[in-house]
């Protein structure tokens, strides 16, 4: 491709406080409409805001944890313009000031770790939601969320593909929720992503024309909507046409974007300083006190499973997505797991149990110590790995112990040589033709026997020994 | 005795003895509103039936013997930007005409607490801008001294309900002079504190960084009593000071001897009326003669404070108006879409200045001309901050007149809305520096109009002022004379 991708990522990561940012409202999600409102956040004449120290302390926190300045000085601003959903007719936000500049983001491209870099992250209100349905020819302004904290997080333009954008998206949101700061839930929009996204002739230095995408959603959504928009584009610049720069809404039904608004209509936020709010002042001291009570970050744990536990890097890049995951590996490990069965189960047959029954691992009844037992069950002979499998999909569904689930379901392995012998004995005398083409040399024919044998014994017979006794008996 | 007449030390001193009751007092400001009222018209809405609950529980607290409350059964007007919860707050806009707040501002939550009776709501120029009362969305408040002339503004209806002994006392909120112009034009005690020591939560905001609430009474004795149960860090306003405050109370029979008194030459200038000028030179000698030193001083960047000032106040008021569009609360005008709507509702809702104002305010913070002027106004500010700074390092105070001009007539400046600006060309520097400010009645015109001094002093340091203009007041008697209505 003789064309290169520009992206830079505008996320907004509704803040995890149990109050807004400006008023002591519950921040609650879906409650009745209205409910969750003071005269501060609806916006009432004469109200004033009062900076809710939370929602600073987990800006700061976000930012310690990308490596950006914080700044000892910073002030809010506000952003001016009508719509029906923000009450005061502007949104207090930061501008000139924000509270953490300069920091990056590490993602691993092509195996290599890659700094995306962010500008800055600031603090604002979110706005309330306008609600089209059921009011005939009216609408509806529910304010729950008008005041909600936000942090506002941007990317320098430094991603250059869409599957970078996701990494991006996905480490930054394990950031987040290892911080505890945000949900990262971006369907019920607590975690929201806008894109710019241009393209250049590779070797060009100067950017292209860049379009703002809007309502990308998901994952899946900010990928497919990069690759769509930067067809779009190279369609247009092939075709002799020029980008024009607008603002274009992302279409998941159809799958396209479409242009919002023209640059000719964009508005005039008309920022100023809030007069109603003294700056920020941020003692070094606070800083400090954070920075020591951030928990180890996701590249850091990845960092340290590999070389603790040996973890092939994708394996631990895998368990550290997700601190309750990451700590429940650790857990089993640290009781005696072997690191990389441990790794094996959780990868294999935990998450597709999860992924199907769409569940996370806060919500899985299975327990480290369980998967540990069975591993020593297994271990020390008492099941086969393939029983293993049962066990532990009825560990998964009814959270029992494996000694009940194997005791209880007569799954303990048959390592009694004269019981699997008669097996044995029984099965070459039923097929005795089979044992003759196996003798003349059709080796193939094992497997059928050792799968007779198990059939005979229910799966319970030490595999093993099944072999050894099948090979003797066979070649006599 | 008329009861209405009297100051608040001297109601507190009735009641205490138990020579007349909270309702007697309460019934003698209402009969004097119902012989006087409808020439001043310095009300937009009166409380009776609240001031009625109020007056009958503040009786039963002065017979329990209620300590530390300092208003007990106390009549006091308050202007009508104070959001009073359940009672009808206006800013004497047709946005706000039947707007009833959910809430109760913090100064009034304070004089509650004191047991203040509510008398009613005073008039003002829309949303306080303006400096005549004229801007009213409802009717023109007239000056109790000459009712052809304006009692001055934003505060006109407590400046000229004082005035007018239509209250006892009155709170007024001062964002260029809206305290202090009224009242040197009614001839009653305007007193604006430092930006940060009331509380502005509650007041409807016009210019958030110049706002600031404050009294007005009939003399400095009531303005030291009021300022001492408004003042205070609130948890509600992040720009309040958390500072201790002083008992004005305590200063005001401290003798000035010693106190320098700054006279910044920019503010006696061509274009001030002679007989204010030589009324105000006379009371600095009246200083003078009381111990006080007087020290010629300037102020060089005082000529761009007006400029500034409509800049930024402008701004902020373009933003701080932004919420009146007819979705929540107030004026809905409804039209064929939600633009319609906007529209309709603000073309109705505000009047002319109102609208001046917030189109000059989204002019100047326009992008490609934000730096030109909000940027460059901001700047001048702390200039204008500085010369303060400077000139508070050599004195102690400054003393000042209040106004150019004595009131003038009804209709005059109306057309001419630069001129009306300029009436505000001594206050404006004050609210810009933040500083406490506070106007007295030093004498009168040959057409017997009130003549203010105004005493300025630094961040935080209302005791001076305080001390100063009420050792000015007792060695005069122009707080004592009454206009004849």
């Amino acid at each position: 491709m003789k064309y290169e991708v520009v992206i830079g990522l505008e996320v907004h990561a509704q803040m995890l406080t149990d109050t807004k940012i400006f008023c002591g409202c519950s921040t609650k999600f879906g409650s009745e409409p209205n409910t969750q409102t003071c005269p501060v956040c609806i916006g009432m004449p004469g109200v004033l805001p009062v900076l809710n120290k939370k929602a600073l302390q987990f800006a700061i926190k976000t930012g310690l944890a990308t490596d950006c300045r914080i700044s000892s000085f910073s002030r809010f601003a506000r952003k001016n313009y009508f719509y029906p959903d923000l009450p005061k007719g502007y949104q207090i936000s930061q501008y000139e000031l924000p509270v953490c500049e300069h920091g990056c983001i590490g993602i691993i491209v092509d195996g290599n770790v890659k700094k995306i870099g962010i500008t800055r992250i600031h603090m604002e209100e979110d706005a309330g939601k306008n609600i089209h349905e059921g009011a005939g020819t009216y609408s509806f302004v529910d304010l729950n969320r008008a005041g909600v904290p936000l942090m506002e997080i941007v990317s320098e333009p430094d991603i250059r593909s869409p599957q970078e954008a996701v990494e991006y998206m996905k480490k930054l949101r394990a950031i987040l929720r290892y911080l505890g700061v945000c949900d990262g839930n971006m369907e019920q929009g607590s975690l929201r992503c806008d894109a710019n996204i241009s393209v250049r002739l590779i070797n060009q230095t100067e950017f292209g024309t860049r379009t703002e995408l809007k309502n990308i959603n998901s994952f899946r959504f900010v990928e497919k909507a990069l690759e769509y928009e930067i067809k779009r584009q190279i369609k247009v610049i092939e075709s002799g046409g020029r980008i024009v720069q607008e603002t274009r809404l992302w279409d998941p039904n159809r799958g396209i974007t479409e242009s919002m608004r023209g640059k000719e209509e964009a508005h005039d936020y008309r920022y100023f300083p809030e007069p109603d709010l003294v700056p920020i002042v941020v003692e070094k001291e606070w800083i400090d006190e954070i920075k020591a009570s951030l928990p180890e970050l996701p590249d850091i744990k990845r960092d340290r499973f590999v070389t603790e536990y040996g973890l092939p890097e994708t394996d631990a890049d895998l368990l550290v997505s997700e601190k309750p995951l990451a700590d429940w590996y650790e857990e089993a490990v640290k009781l005696g797991g072997q690191p990389k069965s441990v790794a094996n189960w959780i990868m294999g047959d935990l998450m597709r149990l999860l992924n199907a029954d769409n569940k996370i691992i806060e919500d899985c009844s299975l327990k480290p110590n369980q998967l540990v037992d069975m591993l020593r069950l297994m271990d020390n002979g008492t099941i086969s790995g393939k029983i293993a499998k049962s066990v532990f999909e009825e560990m998964y569904t009814t959270g029992k112990d494996p000694e009940g689930i194997v005791k209880e379901k007569g799954l303990v392995q048959i390592s009694d040589s004269g019981e699997i012998e008669k097996a044995v004995d029984d099965v070459i005398s039923k097929y005795l033709k089979e044992a003759e083409r196996y003798r003349a040399g059709e080796e193939k024919l094992m497997g059928f026997f050792v799968g007779q044998v198990m059939k005979v014994t229910k799966g319970k017979a030490n595999p093993q020994m099944v072999n050894e006794l099948l090979k003797q008996k066979l070649s006599s | 005795m008329d009861l209405f007449r009297l100051s608040i030390s001297e109601v507190t001193h009735l009641l205490k003895t138990k020579e007349v009751s909270a309702l007697d007092v309460m019934n003698a400001v209402f009969q004097r509103i119902d012989s006087v009222e409808d020439k001043v018209k310095a009300y937009v809405t009166l409380t009776r039936e609240k001031a009625l609950e109020m007056a009958v529980k503040a009786q039963k607290e002065i017979n329990e013997g209620a300590p530390g409350k300092m208003l007990l059964g106390i009549p006091l007007a308050v202007k009508d930007n104070m959001c009073t919860k359940g009672v009808l707050t206006t800013c004497s806009s047709g946005m706000l005409s039947n707007f009833i707040p959910p809430y109760e501002s913090t100064v009034t939550s304070s004089l509650a607490e004191h047991g203040y009776v509510l008398i009613g709501k005073t008039n003002m120029d829309e949303f306080a801008m303006g400096s005549s009362t004229e801007n009213s969305g409802f009717h023109v408040t007239r000056n109790p001294w000459n009712l052809e002339r304006i009692p001055g503004g934003s505060s006109g209806g407590s400046a000229s309900a004082v005035a007018a002994d239509e209250c006892i006392a009155a709170l007024g909120s001062d964002t260029g002079g809206s305290i202090r112009q009224p009242a040197a034009l009614c001839g009653v005690v305007g007193m604006k504190p430092t930006y940060g020591r009331v509380s502005r939560y509650g007041l409807v905001a016009f210019a958030s960084s110049l706002d600031q609430i404050g009294t007005l009474t009939k003399n400095v004795q009531d303005a030291a009593i009021l300022m001492n149960v408004i003042s205070g860090h609130d948890p509600y306003d992040s720009t309040s000071a958390p500072l201790t405050v002083p008992d004005l109370t305590g200063v005001l029979d401290k003798d000035i001897k010693g106190i320098k008194l700054g006279i910044p030459k920019e503010y006696f200038i061509e274009g001030i009326d002679k007989e204010i000028e030589a009324a105000v030179y006379a009371a600095i000698k009246n200083l003078e003669g009381l111990g006080a030193t007087p020290v010629e001083v300037s102020l060089p960047h005082t000529e761009y404070a007006i400029a500034a000032y409509y800049i930024l106040a402008t701004s902020e008021a373009s933003s701080n108006l932004a919420r009146y569009d007819g979705v929540k609360y107030g004026l809905r005008a409804e039209g064929k879409d939600l633009m319609d709507m906007y529209l309709n509702t603000r073309a109705r809702g505000f009047g002319s200045e109102v609208k001046r104002r917030i189109m000059l305010g989204t002019y100047t913070l326009s992008s490609g001309y934000y730096e030109a002027y909000y940027k460059k106004a901001q700047q001048v500010r702390t200039l204008i901050k500085q010369d303060f700074e400077d000139v508070f390092k050599h004195v102690d105070l400054l003393v000042t007149p209040t106004t150019p001009t004595a009131a003038f007539k009804i209709g005059e400046k109306t057309a001419d809305p630069l001129q009306m600006y300029l009436s505000d060309i001594f206050t404006i520097s004050v609210n810009l520096a933040g500083l406490p400010a506070i106007s007295v009645p030093c004498g009168f015109t040959a057409d017997n109009l009130p003549i203010g001094l105004q005493c300025i002093g630094k961040h935080f340091d209302e005791e001076t002022i305080i001390k100063v203009a009420h050792a000015y007041e007792q060695s005069t008697d122009w707080h004592r004379r009454k206009p004849v209505l």
